[in-house]
């Protein structure tokens, strides 16, 4: 599925409409008149149902978006797509007292990125030891990891809101309501399935590599940092964005844990302020929402090719 | 690094085309050196900082810890530490270098959380039973505390010492005494007389008339005790001036375990449920905190007015993962098929464009629906019906269509990708010779390309299914679980899956129940553990694992 037929773009079929069909090897490709039938057979009516999942894809997107142009701040005053434009619920949503979205949104970055690198570089430790190393309890402890991920950290909800709040009684830097605090936490999954993930790509990297450094003279923490992790840098960068996602996405345990308004996150600040839709100031939310996703998405699409490998190799947003 | 030995030894392979089978000594040899010459002045200083850092929060921790008498973490805390600094000054024990660190985090954030869940499944841990008894004794009493009608006027000072405030008492006979919530009045040292009243006392800083203003609320609240005996009463101040005798309208009888109403007379005995109980069954609350054993367990299976809301949101909970699970891998399915044609153009545009709903994270886009599906001003009823009225949210069959619906948009886009790439992995030929040998395009499909393409996407349906179990977000945001079940005793609501059940017990309304929520969370785990392994077994997913 690499190569593209000359003379076979958009304007002639084939005679095979099947989707991801067989090429036809046999079939000598000339130029033949257009006719609308046959393209429509073969390739026109996929461009119909992706009109038509491009609407459904896109519809919020843009009720958003367009939501976050209009100055006035009600729910129906959004209804009407594009009808008026202006930043001034941008600005609205940064400058609210009451509203700290820049404390919040700097509150996800920084817990997000923290949480991320420190969830690959944890993870990868692991799975280098895991992939390169045989040691007793090898297999009870891939399994044992495959099994505790699958209680996952928001039933334990209750658990963790007592261990914190018993910690921040004797440290209260790392207690309750602290931002290192809810890291921490969520730490206790950088051994999971992202780990799993890395494992099953160090397994591609070829262990004569490692064997071929070690005859030149470099030993395990040299090979790890300098060859591994840099070969393995696509899928690094996977997880990395998977976990920093999450995170972003974490509502549950950072409800929980970050009870000052000063300290919680976009997921848990922006969902009680549209708690009542039809009393919040929908424009300023819409606008908090399109500048909390738009570097998401930037990064997501600049690593589209990655991602995708990414998933196919096993993962779950 | 390459030494002249080492370009010897690599000179041979290549003259000999293959690698030697098994490490001659020499590389033997030279692997050794390696490791050992591996941590050069710099990585050392680096380990020798890295741990340094380590054992100072250690100690610091070992501090604090034995200072509050809390001697089984303190020792937890030492092994782990001495542990750690065996396992990075030691020349072997490779592995556990690499794995101590996450480990660490993995024993006390899910592990030690997991173990902890159990046991608080086991107690009557929530409102009104969140401490010792004792703490229970001391709240019932100060919250029952009635103004003696005769008692004599005290004047006091409201003096502070570090944030905590403590009257200044001057007695009849002209003694002076100090005391503080929960330190019973003793006589005071140094104590700062003006015309035969204290003032002020060394060490304490006496609040001003402003302070006593400003914290007023704070003042009021200050109950002293007379003495260590809860029956003897408190020192209140309304005025932050003079202090009247109060005492408690309920009597405690360590002895016998009892609480009376000096009131009404009623006798409140402890009979062990975590509470006083009155033998009309009235509880005084707060209680206190026991082991309950199966009871919240019990009671979730077999109180009929929890076990029926159980009962539907178990069923509701499964509708809902296995529906999300085959709505969107049927629609990503039919799409990487619709896509995956060489002829088509801008496939790459449609692939961006169907990516976007999974990129943006799901808690907005939840969100977002919610403001959509409005029934009177949302954007799908006002614009899109023209001004119809359905209940997206409201109906309770409506509002789970709707959060299908909305988690079909959220979840098609990882399908669609996760096809795309499963189908693309499909050997050419594989399908050539079926078509050589005169299969159909649909017999094809059916009988060649969906059995392989399973193979890839099973353990992914399988963790899809999984993770919408447990899809908190899409159920909080998008209908908070609602519309509400007005005949239960618990928050629930018709939407809510088991996790925004568990979520709403511990946390949300007047009771909140740790006890039960935690039950339910072990429950949960049990039915997910069984699941995924019966899945995981029949795809042998974990076989590979070598």
């Amino acid at each position: 599925m690499t190569t593209q037929r000359p003379g076979e773009a958009g304007s002639t079929g084939g005679s095979d409409a099947s989707g991801g069909g067989p090429r036809d090897t046999a079939g000598i490709p000339r130029r033949r008149p257009f006719r609308f039938d046959r393209w429509f057979l073969a390739t026109g009516w996929r461009h119909v149902v992706g009109i038509i999942i491009t609407a459904f894809a896109l519809l919020p997107l843009l009720f958003v978006f367009s939501a976050s142009l209009n100055p006035q701040g009600t729910l129906t005053g959004s209804n009407a797509l594009f009808s008026a434009i202006g930043l001034d619920s941008y600005v609205r949503i940064l400058t609210d007292p009451q509203v700290p979205y820049a404390t919040w949104f700097a509150n996800t970055l920084i817990i997000a990125s923290i949480t991320a690198v420190a969830t690959v570089f944890l993870g990868a430790l692991a799975a280098y030891s895991f992939s390169r190393m045989r040691f007793t309890g090898r297999r009870f402890g891939l399994i044992t990891i495959v099994v505790i991920q699958m209680f996952p950290q928001l039933l334990a909800v209750v658990a963790i809101f007592l261990l914190m709040s018993w910690i921040g009684d004797l440290f209260p830097a790392i207690g309750l309501n602290t931002r290192i605090g809810l890291i921490m936490v969520y730490l206790g999954g950088a051994l999971g399935v992202n780990t799993y993930l890395m494992y099953g790509f160090f397994n591609t990297v070829p262990a004569s590599i490692d064997e071929a450094a070690k005859i030149d003279g470099a030993g395990h923490a040299r090979i790890f940092f300098t060859m591994i992790l840099r070969l393995a840098a696509p899928i690094l960068a996977v997880v990395a964005l998977l976990s920093f996602i999450t995170s972003v996405n974490e509502f549950v345990v950072a409800s929980v844990l970050l009870i000052d308004t000063d300290q919680q996150t976009l997921a848990v600040g922006l969902t009680k302020l549209v708690s009542n839709p039809r009393y919040a100031d929908w424009s300023a939310f819409s606008a908090g929402a399109v500048m909390a996703a738009l570097p998401v998405v930037a990064l997501f699409l600049f690593l589209q090719k990655y991602i995708v490998s990414g998933l196919t190799a096993g993962s779950v947003k | 690094m390459t030494t002249t030995t080492d370009e010897g030894v690599e000179r041979a392979e290549r003259a000999s085309g293959t690698p030697p089978e098994k490490p001659t000594k020499r590389q033997r040899q030279a692997a050794g050196i390696a490791d050992q010459a591996s941590g050069g002045i710099g990585v050392l200083l680096v380990k020798i900082l890295a741990l340094g850092i380590v054992d100072a929060i250690a100690l610091y921790a070992l501090f604090i810890l034995v200072v509050n008498a809390e001697w089984l973490i303190a020792g937890i805390v030492a092994a782990v530490a001495i542990f750690v600094n065996w396992v990075y000054f030691s020349r072997k024990r490779l592995p556990a270098k690499y794995l101590t660190p996450g480990v660490i985090f993995l024993a006390v954030f899910q592990i030690f959380v997991l173990a902890y869940t159990s046991y608080v499944g086991f107690t009557n841990y929530g409102t009104g039973h969140n401490g010792s008894k004792e703490q229970a004794v001391g709240a019932l009493m100060s919250a029952a505390l009635d103004r003696v009608p005769d008692s004599p006027t005290y004047p006091v000072a409201v003096v502070d010492r570090l944030g905590e405030l403590s009257l200044v008492v001057t007695g009849p006979n002209g003694g002076v005494f100090i005391g503080g919530e929960e330190r019973p009045l003793e006589p005071a040292s140094g104590a700062q007389m003006e015309g035969g009243v204290a003032v002020g006392v060394d060490g304490y800083t006496t609040l001003s008339f402003q302070e006593i203003v400003s914290r007023t609320d704070e003042i009021t609240e200050l109950a002293v005790p007379f003495s260590d005996d809860p029956n003897e009463g408190a020192l209140r101040t309304p005025d932050g001036r003079s202090a009247y005798q109060y005492t408690s309208s309920l009597e405690y009888d360590e002895a016998a375990g009892t609480m009376t109403n000096l009131d009404t007379g009623v006798v409140y005995t402890d009979i062990g449920t975590g509470a006083f109980t009155s033998e009309a069954g009235e509880e005084l609350l707060p209680g206190w905190q026991i082991t309950v054993g199966f009871d919240n367990y019990l009671k979730a299976l077999t109180d009929t007015r929890l076990s029926g809301p159980l009962a539907y949101v178990t069923t509701w909970t499964f509708a809902f993962a296995l529906i999300s699970v085959a709505s969107t891998f049927f629609l990503g399915l039919f799409l990487a098929i619709v896509f995956n044609d060489m002829r088509m153009r801008g496939r790459k545009l449609y692939r961006t464009v169907l990516i976007l709903p999974y990129a943006v994270p799901s808690f907005l886009s939840a969100l977002v629906w919610a403001g959509m599906m409005n029934e009177s001003f949302g954007f799908i009823n006002q614009v899109l019906l023209g001004g119809a009225s359905v209940p997206w949210l409201t109906d309770p069959v409506m509002a789970k269509v709707s959060v299908l619906l909305v988690n079909l948009w959220l979840g098609f886009p990882y399908m669609f990708l996760v096809c795309t790439g499963a189908l693309q992995s499909i050997p050419d030929d594989i399908v050539e010779a079926a078509t050589v040998d005169g299969a159909k395009p649909w017999g094809i499909f059916r009988l060649i390309k969906l059995p392989l393409l399973l193979v890839t996407v099973a353990p992914l349906l399988i963790a899809s299914f999984a993770f919408n179990f447990n899809n908190f977000n899409i159920i909080y945001m998008l209908t908070n679980g609602g519309p509400r079940d007005t005949g239960a005793p618990i928050p629930v609501g018709f939407t809510d899956i088991l996790i925004t059940m568990v979520y709403k017990v511990a946390f949300t309304g007047q009771m909140r129940d740790y006890g039960l929520a935690s039950a339910y969370s072990i429950l949960i785990f049990i039915v997910v553990a069984v699941i995924s392994i019966i899945a995981f077994r029949r795809t042998k997913a974990l076989e590979e694992l070598n």
